[in-house]
């Protein structure tokens, strides 16, 4: 084996990670040859010597000085650190506050005027002096109707939800609604109302 | 498997990062010895020293929150003790080189640091003299790895341990204690 290859395998033996054959041949090598015995020893001394380096003490009154430096109340978890370790609830919290945001916006924006969105507004008849939606008796809605600013008189049948936001929502005993009936009164159920339709969609989908 | 010196002190670390700074201050006097003396190596003088060592422990009371306990604690602090050493001794390169008439003189300076250097008589196992020569050729190696050869030989860390310390693999370890080796031999083979 050549000299450099035993000095590779003293590394190792070093960092006491060598099989028995390997120590035997660093033994065997170094009977016989004078450098890498020298090489092996000078290593071996190397470490002993910095092992042996006087073990020098913290100075009086480090502990002292320490905590007189310390800041008075210890620095809670920063909101970044939060941040960093809940990524997820952040992108969750966040989703919610934009969303909460642009329906308000779209909330005072439409605040005064009536008007409502249904389809198949044939089967349907408004009252606009009254602010009045009415589905008549017999006559059949497939979809929702959302009346804003105004009431609405089911007297037929909704295949869909109704939703009345700042009004009212009246139905005769002839009336069959398949959905949900909702009344909207305030600018945070209507936001609700919003998340909660993402929330189903996002659910059903 | 963990000690019973390894459950009291994460008792003590808990404590700690509860707020209760009798226990931090506990914490500093299980410590400051080893912290101190690894800087004093890395750094080599009293002063760097205590501030590198002090400087090490306001970061780990301002971090034990990020403490993880799945390691040690004694690997956590040794890798903000040699972070902070390298750093130092980083900014004084740039000084040194900035001022031309001090460059060069970074091997020399050592020596007169370390004249005070006081020992306990009960640790005089080499003579002053060779203290400062071995002293000498440690300084004489790059930071990075002298801050290995120190985790290995005088804190007595494990490879794992230094691994997890200087966050390098292994085998980046391996290289630079068996080159550090090599060094250091070369330096100190005539004494």
């Amino acid at each position: 084996m050549h000299c450099k290859d035993i000095v590779r395998l003293m590394h190792h033996y070093l960092d006491e990670e060598v099989t028995k054959e390997e120590e035997m041949q660093i033994r065997s090598h170094i009977a016989t040859c004078q450098d890498c015995k020298r090489h092996f020893q000078e290593l071996k001394r190397t470490i002993a010597f910095v092992q042996s380096l006087s073990h020098t003490k913290a100075p009086e009154g480090f502990t002292d000085r320490v905590m007189a430096a310390l800041p008075k109340e210890r620095r809670k978890v920063s909101f970044f650190d939060r941040i960093k370790r809940h990524p997820l609830l952040v992108a969750a919290s966040l989703f919610v506050v934009l969303m909460a945001g642009s329906m308000m916006s779209f909330w005072t924006q439409g605040q005064e005027r009536f008007e409502f969105s249904a389809p198949q507004a044939q089967n349907i008849k408004v009252d606009e002096d009254r602010h009045m939606v009415i589905v008549p008796a017999g006559r059949t809605v497939e979809g929702d109707i959302v009346v804003r600013n105004g009431s609405i008189q089911v007297d037929g049948d909704v295949k869909g939800n109704v939703v009345a936001i700042d009004g009212e929502v009246y139905t005769a005993s002839t009336a069959h609604i398949s959905g949900e009936v909702e009344e909207i009164h305030e600018a945070l159920e209507w936001v609700w109302y919003n998340l909660k339709k993402v929330f189903n969609s996002l659910v059903s989908s | 498997m963990w000690s019973k010196l390894d459950i009291t002190e994460q008792r003590i670390i808990q404590e700690a990062k509860n707020g209760n700074r009798d226990a931090f201050a506990e914490l500093v006097d299980l410590y400051k010895d080893k912290v101190y003396h690894v800087s004093y190596r890395m750094v080599g003088n009293r002063q760097e020293a205590e501030d590198v060592a002090q400087e090490t422990f306001l970061r780990v009371y301002a971090n034990l929150d990020n403490y993880d306990p799945q390691y040690k604690f004694s690997t956590w602090i040794y890798r903000i003790a040699s972070n902070l050493s390298i750093d130092l001794l980083r900014k004084r390169k740039k000084n040194l080189s900035i001022d031309a008439e001090i460059s060069g003189a970074e091997g020399v300076d050592w020596h007169d640091r370390l004249a005070d250097t006081g020992k306990g008589p009960e640790e005089e196992v080499l003579t002053d003299e060779l203290q400062e020569e071995v002293q000498g050729a440690i300084m004489g190696l790059s930071p990075k790895y002298r801050a290995v050869m120190l985790l290995r030989y005088i804190e007595d860390l494990s490879l794992q341990e230094i691994s997890e310390a200087v966050q390098l693999p292994i085998s980046t370890i391996k290289t630079r204690i068996h080159r550090g080796r090599e060094a250091l031999r070369k330096k100190l083979r005539f004494m």
